[in-house]
């Protein structure tokens, strides 16, 4: 069946916030989703509340809600816009969940508006564990034994009747499996069930037969109108059930099955999907495999697009939720083509001809007093996916992409001791591949590794390759190692960095990447074609290995490369992936071809049609430095990208690779806390009294000598990671000696502490020529709470003219001092009227999505045209500097305390949210601002 | 482990690629030909229809779950060769018997590790298929492509003599329909699916004379898969002929789906690299239903050869219109041009082992 054209207008419902459990990935497939209806003509009406998204820009949907995804805001709006259709398995759980509670009130009947994408029946028999127990049960699908218990009695009761301890308890209706987990003791399943039953909105927790150790498998399945039902990926998770699949170092395809039992678990997936309903669209299947006897069971289903169906589709190239939106409204798959290859249909399934990995990233040092085990519910705050043409390779890939100091499995330091790695083993943790080589390197055996981790031996296999391949290395010098030898190191994805580290000689990265290249050993650009090559694809969409045919063409187009920000985590999120995004476009507006590079399978910018070229490859110097050599771009824009590309920009420029804006000299000089005071204090410009210090010694001293309170944190880190306020002499001996023990060798900055002070942020563009300052954010929270944290109230509520005219003069100064083209985002304090400068950031800030969101100016895309020789002064004469912000606009921060109960909900100057929403009020009594307000004297009371 | 002994494959265009020998040591020639499953390389390797070729698979970690007697299609490989990107020599999983190096070793099977299979599947994609030898006893490239070039083509080649059985034999002993199965190379999953409906299947000899097999009062009539040229098949195209005249329902898979085509008198072409994969969407036009469906075929029935008064066109490939079905008017039979029975692959198409028996219960 062709389009429906009885509906004409379309309410599609985000997900909100960002929250553990519930990311960026709903950003990629909301905004696929409405791309997908407005270009079959479709009227898209959207609600969301999280402004850093690129689904709420103006140019997605028609319509565009920033409100909360609450019933009152989605009635209010389906009043206002009458849609005939309602979307709502784009937006995650908080999508589901607010369309589910509206169907029950009858809301939609009563408006004519039909939910389309999914059957809410559906979705209650999916969430309902026991009526979904039954339905599989009636259809032939094995499941792990368990029942329902109400209180804590009965919850002892099945446990004895499973057979006792383990057992898993899980709250029914809870997101990302909140308060889920394996139970090992009588005192832990006392406090879990307990926990579980006051989290579940109904009060109920299953109790569970344990499949820990088990093989756990996903997969992503599409079914449109005729019942026509594909497969468009299988996972595999490395790690064993027992770690929530977010948790889990997941690979695609599955590598462990034989075509039987991969059938099996196929038509049990399509049985599944059309026992619980007749919908149109996306669907999720997990299943658990006995490693020993193979037995299959069903685990759960999940009746909407996912965080894995994001995955999916960056692993395939299938593009889920554009193709899932197109069958909610009445396309069948046959209808549809692959818009990889542009010749062959929709309605197949991908084959591939390489391996994907996902590693999840997590946060765990932001919360102090944190259980970093890995368990049923979900923790990870971001992730990254690699592709290489073996699971070595993209293991190590991914493990460059992650960001957390690695140049790739390990082989770049010395290896933890064997207690530590017997230690580190025992229970499921965020390094646990890691963790695995290491043990291999100690001369474990797969079996014994087997036996305590229980992933599956030929995922060991593959590591102890690794660690083979490091034996070969190690020992020889870089002029007696063969090209083989070499070549079999880059095809297991080992980095420059790791090679010279593992060779005996002392040698640099710089050298070996030499002299591979006089080796002329240069990697090789593959397409993702969604055919394993049977059919010539034109997707743009490539992934770097050591193979010998390169299908990248390097066009004759000036060309800028776009550097991504990377794994989301706390501090550094979606907001630059919406800059990203803006610059891609921008930079295409511009005439040049736009190139992205990043990580990040959750995000738009990956998404292969956004940029004219995506690699898909970490954001690691040597990667990105062999996609540079291979395309030559004109520049690089490495603004948007958060920590990241910026980190980046040093030896790129060293390189004599142009940085496109502001240089890398000024970026240095802003960075550099001593230069930077200097630029000030030639401005004429306050800062607070501070000093660097790199033992507890110097640092006291330090401390006595600007003043007590003072603030305290290492430098060059991300989201205030390690800071802390410091009263008195023994908080600074604290506080230095915990950073010292976090970050060894890291030098560390006191700041002399502004008390009471009104924190200020401001972000702005510069041309060469002039300086636009695009907002000025008040936050609520007395300054001592990390930016990222605050509510900020954009324009300022309580700042006397004079002080703005201040800020806006000293901004400007700096911005020119520091001769920025393109972003910059200064911090200031206001402390009784006097205005110091704390940092400034020539580059896009987290609060750049905010501003453009609150006032209508595409900040982060005039950026990118300044940048590439566009000029305020014509972008002013076109209308693009415009504000059209007539009320406050509040950016609140939002956060997942709920997924680490045992940590102190207690806000500082490290940053701890990971999410945010937007409001708009028109009065100052709006509770909007009023609950952030009353707060804050009780930090000022403290 | 990249260690081991040297191999080379060598195209007949003069494309020589190193890697190291899997599996036995040797040499083996035939037409060089590609394989998108993800899974099943075990069912690939022992289909008979693939006689003959050197099988690449693109999923590049091959072996992984080692082998078992279970995922056999015959009782031996029947591949020429195998080549990959990244063998297993290791391997892991409940139903598995031994590794696949061993069970190569153990049939003599040639194979190829660690070569760019992508850029070659690309090569073949723009070239067409060729011919090529895979060797680790002979390293010279020159010396190799030579032999390539002199490997017959597949093209005129008869080859289902060469893997069907010569003596008949019973398959399955159900009180259902009598089934008469003509094998020129029959998969074994095809008679294990007709075993599982009830079934009573003998497997005939590729060239068994008619009466014979009408002597044993068959309710219906099975024309299996194969390889090799159906158009290099005249005796068996006589047979096709004389069954449909007998008019009991006949059930063509592939091979067998060819010869029937032929016998209405419609054209086959070989084509530029043929379907093999397990991921082909199939469109049943009779119920605009869509079938994921196993293909390997390197002929197809022209679609503008189909006399609309002697079939009708049943089934479509999705992705270039490939004529995949077929449903006869001028006698009773079905015939599909992909793999019903899978192994490897969906088993979206199984209903169509039941259609032929409806029309046999219907006759």
């Amino acid at each position: 069946m062709p389009r429906r054209t009885d509906i004409e207008t379309i309410l599609l419902i985000g997900s909100g916030p960002i929250v553990i459990g519930q990311a960026c990935e709903f950003d990629y497939s909301g905004t696929q989703a409405c791309r997908a209806l407005r270009a079959e003509g479709y009227h898209v009406v959207l609600i969301n509340s999280n402004p850093a998204t690129i689904m709420t820009d103006p140019m997605t949907a028609d319509k565009v809600y920033l409100e909360p995804l609450e019933e009152e805001s989605v009635m209010r709006i389906v009043e206002r816009e009458r849609p005939d259709a309602v979307l709502p398995t784009m937006g995650g759980q908080t999508g589901l969940n607010l369309a589910d509670r509206l169907q029950r009130k009858g809301f939609w009947d009563a408006h004519d508006v039909e939910v389309i994408g999914v059957d809410i029946d559906a979705i209650h028999i999916t969430e309902d564990r026991q009526q979904f127990r039954d339905l599989m049960e009636s259809i032939g699908v094995d499941q792990a034994r368990s029942k329902v218990a109400r209180s804590l009695l009965e919850a002892k009761e099945i446990t004895q009747a499973l057979g006792g301890l383990p057992v898993v308890i899980r709250p029914s209706f809870t997101l990302g499996g909140a308060g889920g987990g394996i139970v090992w003791s009588s005192s832990e399943l006392k406090r879990k069930v307990r926990r579980g039953l006051e989290m579940s909105p109904v009060h109920e927790v299953l109790i569970e037969e344990s499949m820990y150790g088990w093989k756990e498998f996903e997969l992503e399945l599409l079914r449109d109108a005729n019942d026509n039902v594909i497969i468009i990926c299988a996972i595999e998770n490395v790690d064993p059930m027992g770690v929530h699949t977010g948790d889990s170092v997941t690979v695609a395809p599955a590598q462990t099955l034989t075509d039987k039992q991969y059938q099996h678990m196929r038509d049990t997936a399509i049985r599944m999907m059309r026992s619980i309903g007749t919908f149109a669209g996306g669907c999720n299947v997990q299943f658990g495999v006995d490693p020993v006897t193979g037995r299959m069971i069903a685990v759960e289903i999940n009746p909407r697009v996912s965080r894995s169906s994001a995955l999916a589709s960056k692993a395939t190239g299938y593009p889920i939720a554009k193709v899932a939106a197109r069958l909610a409204v009445g396309y069948t798959l046959d209808e549809l083509p692959n818009d990889v290859t542009g010749t062959t249909s929709a309605c197949f399934e991908p084959a591939i001809d390489y391996v994907v990995t996902k590693v999840p990233r997590w946060n765990f040092e932001k919360f102090e007093g944190v259980d970093e085990e890995l368990t049923t519910q979900m923790k990870a705050v971001g992730e990254v996916m690699a592709i290489g043409r073996t699971f070595t390779e993209s293991l190590q890939k991914a493990w460059q992409s992650l960001e957390v100091g690695y140049a790739g499995l390990g082989a770049d330091r010395e290896h933890a001791s064997r207690p530590t790695v017997r230690e580190r083993l025992r229970k499921p943790y965020w390094d646990r591949t890691l963790q695995i080589r290491n043990a291999f390197k100690h001369g474990a055996t797969i079996a014994e590794v087997q036996d305590i981790t229980k992933v599956d031996p030929w995922f060991l296999m593959q590591i102890e390759d690794i660690v083979e391949v490091e034996k070969q290395l190690e020992g020889h010098h870089l002029k007696s190692l063969s090209r083989d030898q070499l070549l079999a190191a880059k095809r297991r994805g080992f980095s420059d960095v790791q090679i010279a580290f593992l060779l005996a000689q002392e040698v640099t990265e710089e050298e070996v990447r030499a002299h591979r290249l006089a080796h002329d050993m240069r990697p090789a650009f593959l397409v993702v074609d969604t055919c394993a090559g049977e059919f010539a694809a034109r997707t743009p969409y490539y992934y770097s290995s050591y193979e010998d045919l390169t299908e990248s063409v390097v066009s004759d187009q000036p060309k800028v490369i776009i550097l991504g920000s990377g794994p989301n985590r706390i501090g550094q999120g979606i907001e630059f992936d919406y800059s990203c995004v803006h610059g891609v476009q921008a930079t295409r507006e511009m005439g040049y071809e736009a190139i992205m590079i990043n990580c990040n399978p959750e995000t738009v910018s990956t998404d292969f049609d956004i940029a004219d070229k995506l690699y898909f490859e970490p954001v690691f110097f040597e990667r990105v430095l062999d996609i540079i050599e291979h395309e030559k771009p004109a520049g690089i824009i490495v603004q948007l990208g958060g920590q990241t590309a910026l980190k980046l920009a040093r030896r790129l420029t060293e390189r004599g690779i142009r940085i496109l804006g502001t240089t890398q000299a000024m970026m240095d000089l802003a960075e550099h806390r001593g230069k930077f005071s200097e630029v000030l204090a030639s401005l004429d410009i306050p800062f607070p009294a501070y000093g660097m210090a790199t033992s507890v010694y110097e640092a006291v001293r330090v401390a006595e000598r600007i003043g007590y309170p003072v603030l305290v944190r290492p430098s060059y880190v991300l989201g205030g990671q390690g800071m802390r306020i410091a009263i008195n002499k023994e908080e600074v001996e604290e506080c230095v000696t915990h950073i010292c023990r976090l970050l060894p060798g890291n030098e560390i900055l006191l700041d002399r502490f502004l008390d009471n002070g009104t924190e200020i942020d401001v972000d702005a563009v510069r041309d060469g020529q002039e300086v636009w300052i695009s907002g000025i954010m008040q936050h609520i929270e007395p300054a001592g709470v990390h930016s990222g944290d605050s509510t900020a109230v954009l324009p300022p509520y309580s700042l006397s003219e004079e002080v703005m005219a201040t800020i806006r003069r000293y901004v400007i100064a700096i911005a020119h001092r520091l001769d920025v083209i393109g972003l910059v985002n200064v911090q200031l304090v206001v402390q009784n009227e006097k205005v110091y400068v704390i940092e400034a950031n020539p580059r896009a800030s987290r609060t750049v999505p905010f501003v453009a969101k609150a006032t209508g100016c595409a900040v982060a895309r005039i950026a990118t045209r300044v940048m590439l020789g566009d000029t305020l002064q014509a972008l002013r004469a076109q209308g693009a500097l415009e504000s059209t912000l007539t009320r406050y606009a509040i950016k609140e921060p939002v956060f997942s305390w709920d997924k680490f109960p045992e940590v102190r909900r207690e806000l500082g100057p490290e940053m701890k949210s990971t999410g945010e929403a937007i409001a708009f009020v028109d009065t100052l009594t709006d509770s909007h601002f009023r609950r952030p307000y009353e707060l804050r004297n009780l930090y000022l009371s403290r | 482990m990249d260690s081991g002994r040297e191999s080379k494959l060598a195209l007949a265009d003069g494309t020589v690629v190193t890697g190291r020998a899997v599996g036995a040591h040797g040499e083996a020639g035939g037409e060089l030909c590609f394989n998108t499953s993800m899974t099943g390389y075990q069912e690939i390797l022992t289909d008979p229809s693939y006689h003959g070729q050197i099988m690449m698979m693109t999923y590049p970690h091959i072996g992984n779950y080692g082998a078992a007697d279970r995922d056999t299609e015959a009782s031996r490989p029947m591949v020429a060769a195998l080549a990959v990107r990244e063998f297993s020599d290791r391997y892991s999983n409940s139903s598995a018997e031994e590794s696949l190096d061993n069970y190569m070793l153990r049939h003599g099977l040639v194979g190829i590790s660690g070569v760019d299979t992508r850029r070659l599947v690309l090569h073949i994609r723009k070239r067409g298929v060729m011919n090529a030898v895979v060797s680790s006893v002979d390293t010279d490239p020159q010396s190799l492509v030579a032999k390539a070039r002199a490997w017959p083509s597949m093209e005129g080649l008869e080859l289902a003599s060469r893997v069907s059985r010569d003596q008949p034999y019973d398959a399955a002993a159900g009180a259902g329909p009598r089934i008469a199965v003509y094998d020129f190379g029959v998969k074994q999953n095809i008679l294990r699916t007709f075993a599982g409906l009830g079934c009573r299947v003998r497997v005939f000899p590729h060239d068994a004379p008619l009466p014979d097999v009408a002597a044993w009062r068959p309710d219906g009539f099975f024309l299996s898969n194969g390889p090799g040229d159906p158009r290099a098949m005249p005796e068996a195209l006589a047979t096709t002929q004389a069954i449909i005249r007998l008019g009991q329902p006949v059930f063509g898979i592939c091979l067998g789906h060819q010869l029937m085509a032929l016998a209405e008198g419609f054209v086959v072409h070989k084509m530029h690299v043929g379907h093999r994969g397990a991921n082909h969407p199939v469109k049943n036009l009779a119920t605009s239903r869509v079938e994921v469906t196993t293909q390997n075929h390197g002929f197809a029935v022209q679609a503008a050869s189909v006399a609309s008064t002697s079939a009708a066109i049943s089934h479509l490939n999705l992705n270039d219109q490939t004529v995949e079905g077929l449903r006869f008017r001028s006698f009773t039979g079905l015939s599909v041009q992909y793999h019903p029975e899978a192994s490897p692959g969906p088993h979206d198409s199984r209903y169509l082992f039941e259609e032929f028996l409806r029309l046999i219960n219907q006759g």
